[in-house]
C-alpha cells in the first residue's frame, strides 16, 4: 500500500509538474503582446500619461509670463518645506506697490508628490511636469527656481 | 580528528543565527533572531525599528490633508485604502457626506489596489518558494493595474489620491474602459495562477499543513485580513462594518478553515475572484458629479476622539484621531494589521524547518514599513 501511495505521489507530481510547464510553454510559443518595454531605447517615443507626476513646473506663456502672485499657499500647504517662495516689492504704471515673485524655489529631493502645492493654488500656477529622470550626481542641481529669469505676472490675474 | 563526543555536543547545541534585517525573503529590513536546534527552528525573535520614521508622530505637527501623503507610506502596497481610511474618519467626524461619484471611484480603487497587492503577494510568495516563472507572471499583470492608476492618479504606488472630502482629481475619461478590459483580460489569466502555483506539488507539500494556527490563536494574536480568514476567524471588515459602497455590492467573504499556509494562499487567490465581482458590479454605474465635496480651506475638527477602521489588502487599518480642536491632530494612532500577524511568528513556525519559515513569512504577506511606521 505504502508503495502504491508511493508511486502515486510520483505520478501526481509530475502532472502537477507537467500543467505548470504547460502555461510556460503555452506563452513560449505564442509570444502575443510583448509586455516588456526597451526603456532606454524606446525614450524619444515614450510617452507619459497626462496626468502623471513628474515634477512640479511652473507654466509659462510665450512672452514669459506665469500666473504666479506670490501669496505663498503653496508653500504652506507642503508637508516636508520643498517649496520656498521668496517675494519682493513692485512698484507697477500706476505707481501703486505690489507684491511680486522674486524667486520660486522648488526643491525636488524633499517633494513627496502629494499634489497639495497644485491643487491648493488659487490662480493655478502650478502644474506637474512630464520629465521623470531626475538622476543627477550633485544634489544641489535638484534645488530649482520655477519662475524664469526675466517672468513677469500674466495680465488679469489677482 | 575531532572526537565523536564533541561532534555530539556540538549537534545537542542550540544555535542562534540572524535572518535580515538585509535578507531577501524577509521582504524589508526585518530582523529574524531565530534559534536553531539542527534545522529545526525553536524560536523566533522579530526585532523591528530599522524603518521606523516616526510616521504617528510627525502627524502631529501636520494638518489632515498633509497627513494623507504620509498613510501612503505605511503599506505602501495598499496605499489606496490607507489613504480611505484617514480621509474617511476625518469625514466621520466633520459629518460631511461625499459625493456618491466619489463612493463609486473610492470603491473602484480600493479594490483595484486590493487585487494589485495580491498580485505581488503571489510573486513573491512563489519566489520565496523558488518559483520564479510566478514572480514575472504576477509582476506583468500588476501592470495593467498601475497603468491604471498612472492614468487617473499621477503615480503608481504612492498615489496620495484622496483627500478628505473626495478626490485629488477627476479620473481619466478612459479609466472605466481600461477597467473593463483588465477585468476580462484578468479573468482569463487568474486561472493560469492556479495551475501555475497552487496546483503544483512542490508548493503543496510546502505549504499544506506548516505553519498551523488556530481561529482561537488567530483571535487573541489579533490576526486580521487573509490571515485571520485562513483560520476561519471571519473578520472581514467590508462585510462586518460596511463603509463606502461596500454594503451595496454583493460579494463572499472567503473563508478557509485549515489555519496552515495553503489556506492562507488560498484565501488571497479567492479574494482576487471577488474584488473583480465588485468592480464588475460598480464600474458601469459611476454616476455623474462633482469629485470631492465642499471643504473648508483650513480643516479644524472638533474636540473629541475617532476612530475609523477599514479592510487594507493585508487586515484591519485603524485610524484612531484625538482631535483638541485644532487643525492638527493632538495624537494620532494607526492601527497596522501587519504588527499583529508578525507577532504570531514564533507560534506559527516553531518546530518546523527554517525552510519552512521563509514560507511561513510569505504566506503572513509583511510589509516592514507597516509594521515600523
Amino acid at each position: 500500500m505504502n508503495v502504491i501511495g508511493y508511486i502515486k505521489g510520483i505520478i501526481k507530481g509530475i502532472i502537477s509538474l507537467i500543467k505548470g510547464m504547460m502555461v510556460t510553454g503555452h506563452y513560449f510559443v505564442h509570444p502575443g503582446k510583448i509586455v516588456t518595454q526597451q526603456y532606454p531605447e524606446n525614450r524619444k517615443k515614450l510617452e507619459m500619461f497626462t496626468a502623471f507626476k513628474g515634477e512640479v513646473t511652473m507654466p509659462h506663456n510665450e512672452a514669459n509670463e506665469h500666473k504666479c502672485t506670490g501669496c505663498g499657499i503653496c508653500e504652506m500647504n507642503c508637508p516636508n518645506g520643498s517649496i520656498e517662495v521668496i517675494t519682493k516689492t513692485e512698484v507697477n504704471e500706476e505707481g501703486k506697490k505690489k507684491r511680486a515673485i522674486d524667486k520660486h524655489i522648488y526643491h525636488l529631493d524633499m517633494c513627496t508628490f502629494c499634489e497639495l502645492c497644485i491643487k491648493t493654488c488659487p490662480s493655478n500656477a502650478l502644474a506637474w511636469g512630464q520629465e521623470f529622470e531626475h538622476a543627477v550626481f550633485d544634489r544641489s542641481k535638484l534645488t530649482k527656481v520655477l519662475n524664469k529669469p526675466g517672468s513677469k505676472l500674466m495680465k488679469g490675474v489677482e | 580528528m575531532i572526537e565523536d563526543t564533541v561532534i555530539g555536543s556540538i549537534e545537542q547545541q542550540e544555535y542562534t543565527i540572524n535572518m535580515g534585517p538585509q535578507h531577501p525573503s524577509t521582504h524589508g529590513v526585518l530582523r529574524l533572531v531565530v534559534s536553531l536546534k539542527g534545522e529545526i527552528v525553536t524560536q523566533v525573535k522579530p526585532h523591528l525599528g530599522y524603518i521606523h520614521r516616526g510616521i504617528e508622530k510627525m502627524s502631529e505637527s501636520m494638518t489632515y490633508p498633509q497627513i494623507v501623503h504620509l498613510t501612503d507610506r505605511l503599506d505602501y502596497l495598499s496605499a489606496h485604502i490607507n489613504n480611505h481610511a484617514l480621509c474617511l474618519a476625518v469625514e466621520n467626524a466633520l459629518q460631511v457626506e461625499v459625493p456618491e461619484r466619489v463612493k463609486y471611484i473610492r470603491t473602484i480603487m480600493d479594490e483595484l489596489n486590493r487585487i494589485a497587492s495580491h498580485q505581488l503577494w503571489w510573486c513573491s510568495f512563489g519566489m520565496d518558494l523558488g518559483a520564479l516563472t510566478c514572480f514575472f507572471y504576477g509582476l506583468r499583470d500588476r501592470e495593467y493595474i498601475l497603468d491604471i492608476f498612472e492614468e487617473s492618479c499621477g503615480s503608481r504606488l504612492l498615489h496620495s489620491y484622496y483627500t478628505p472630502g473626495g478626490l485629488m482629481k477627476d479620473i481619466h475619461p478612459g479609466f472605466q474602459k481600461r477597467v473593463k478590459d483588465f477585468i476580462k483580460y484578468f479573468r482569463k489569466v487568474l486561472p493560469e495562477y492556479d495551475q501555475l502555483l497552487t496546483g503544483n506539488v512542490i508548493m503543496q507539500e510546502r505549504t499544506r499543513g506548516i505553519g498551523n494556527i488556530t481561529k482561537e490563536e488567530a483571535i487573541s494574536y489579533g490576526f486580521t485580513g487573509p490571515s485571520g480568514r485562513g483560520s476561519g476567524f471571519a473578520c472581514d471588515v467590508r462585510k462586518h462594518h460596511p463603509y463606502a459602497l461596500y454594503d451595496k455590492v454583493d460579494f463572499q467573504e472567503v473563508l478557509y478553515h485549515e489555519g496552515d499556509s495553503l489556506a492562507r494562499y488560498q484565501v488571497r487567490i479567492g479574494e482576487m475572484w471577488e474584488s473583480m465581482k465588485i468592480i464588475e458590479q460598480l464600474i458601469d454605474n459611476i454616476p455623474e458629479g462633482d469629485y470631492s465635496a465642499k471643504m473648508k480651506a483650513v480643516i479644524k475638527l472638533p474636540e473629541g476622539e475617532y476612530y475609523q477602521r477599514v479592510e487594507a489588502a493585508r487586515g484591519e487599518f485603524g485610524v484612531y484621531i484625538l482631535s483638541d480642536g485644532g487643525k492638527t491632530p493632538y495624537r494620532l494612532k494607526l492601527r497596522s494589521p501587519n504588527f499583529s500577524n508578525l507577532s504570531a511568528i514564533d507560534l506559527l513556525a516553531r518546530n518546523f524547518k527554517i525552510a519552512d519559515l521563509i514560507a511561513i513569512g510569505g504566506s503572513l504577506d509583511l510589509v516592514i514599513p507597516d509594521i515600523d511606521r
